[in-house]
């Protein structure tokens, strides 16, 4: 384990001007040269405001500039930068430091993701399963007639489904459920919300192909409620609820 | 079969499961617990065919739902094509196996070969 406290001299840094410090762990691994991970500690300044994102980019600015994290619209909407922050699944770019009330900030890459290096993590697994189900409307007419207009749908029927099309692929929910640490042919909460988000759409017609996707030995029935995965969604989405309800559809409760 | 339908099973038999259990231990609760146990209760209780169908239906419904939760277990422990299939007939072949040592009881003591 190493420990940086001193700030390398830099002529065009922005001013760390700040009195506030924290000691911000981050996991190094790189899995061509490691057979483990290693924490390396650096203290960093920051203000009310500051992200946990800001605290690594100012490490990789200052002190180290190997650290691998994958990040973009620093604003919750790219879903590049998911990792546990503290133990527990949260995007850095909106996570404040200042919120999580603790002097230590360790942050790690995501569970149930293989490592890249540090704290990126491949997600083709979330991008397979999230294609697999199909994550387009599904329409008999392949083309729309010239006296046609766009698919209108009443506020109710928008309701149904307007909650889980607010997931940005950050694979938050995936890192946090048990069944996918387990079970490495789950389907995955991302992929099966998405599943209800098209299945619960009423311009979509492919609710029955796409059920049959799911309807696997390796699908939706291996959900054990666990919950992590709405509680860990930055956007609100509630995975978990989407698969009770295309569980509905399955069981004949819903059609 | 479509694991929907096996899930369907799943919870059809837990619910049947625990409302026959209930009327199997209010049953029980007619005699005395050492009583109920003596052999020749035991073998009463399987020659009243009513009761023993009842029991005989516990029998089915918990091994069906038994073994289908330990293949479920089982699935979500490992993966492989191989391993999954030898869980999936591995488990229905020890569901008959038990239903069919259970029911060879019953049988046997109302064909008065016990």
């Amino acid at each position: 384990m190493a420990q940086v406290s001193g700030i390398a001299d830099e002529q065009t840094s922005t001013p760390l001007s700040s009195s506030n410090t924290i000691l911000l762990r981050i996991s190094r691994f790189n899995p061509e040269h490691d057979d483990s991970s290693q924490f390396m500690e650096f203290t960093v300044p920051y203000e009310r405001w500051t992200t946990v994102l800001e605290a690594i980019l100012d490490v990789k600015k200052h002190f180290d500039h190997s650290v691998a994290v994958r990040y973009s619209c620093r604003q919750a909407t790219c879903g590049s930068c998911g990792m546990m922050i503290n133990g527990k699944p949260r995007l850095a770019c909106f996570t404040k430091i200042s919120e999580l009330n603790s002097n230590v900030v360790t942050v790690e890459p995501m569970n149930n993701f293989p490592i890249i290096r540090d704290l990126a993590v491949k997600f083709e697994r979330l991008f397979d399963t999230h294609q697999k189900i199909k994550p387009y409307l599904i329409r008999d007419d392949s083309e729309l007639v010239s006296d046609e207009r766009e698919f209108l749908q009443s506020p109710e029927e928008v309701e149904q489904y307007i909650q889980f099309a607010n997931c940005i692929k950050c694979g938050l929910c995936n890192s946090a459920c048990p069944t996918m640490a387990t079970d490495s042919s789950f389907v995955g909460p991302q992929a099966l919300a998405q599943a209800y988000r098209y299945v619960a759409d009423s311009r979509d017609k492919g609710k029955d192909s796409r059920l049959k996707i799911i309807d696997d030995s390796h699908g939706i029935w291996r959900c054990h409620f666990a919950g992590s995965c709405s509680q860990v969604c930055p956007k609100g989405v509630d995975p978990a609820m989407g698969i009770q309800l295309l569980r509905g559809y399955l069981l004949g409760f819903r059609s | 079969m479509r694991e929907s339908t096996i899930m369907k099973i799943h919870y059809g038999t837990a619910l049947a499961a625990v409302a026959l259990v209930a009327v199997h231990i209010l049953m029980r609760l007619t005699q005395g617990f050492a009583e109920s146990l003596e052999y020749e209760s035991v073998l009463a209780n399987y020659k009243f065919i009513p009761y023993a169908a009842m029991l005989e239906l516990i029998l089915i419904l918990l091994a069906v739902h038994g073994f289908n939760g330990l293949r479920v277990i089982l699935l979500e422990l490992k993966q492989g094509r191989s391993y999954e299939k030898a869980v999936s007939y591995g488990c229905l072949a020890a569901m008959i196996a038990l239903i069919a040592y259970g029911s060879r009881t019953i049988i046997m003591t109302n064909m008065g070969m016990v």
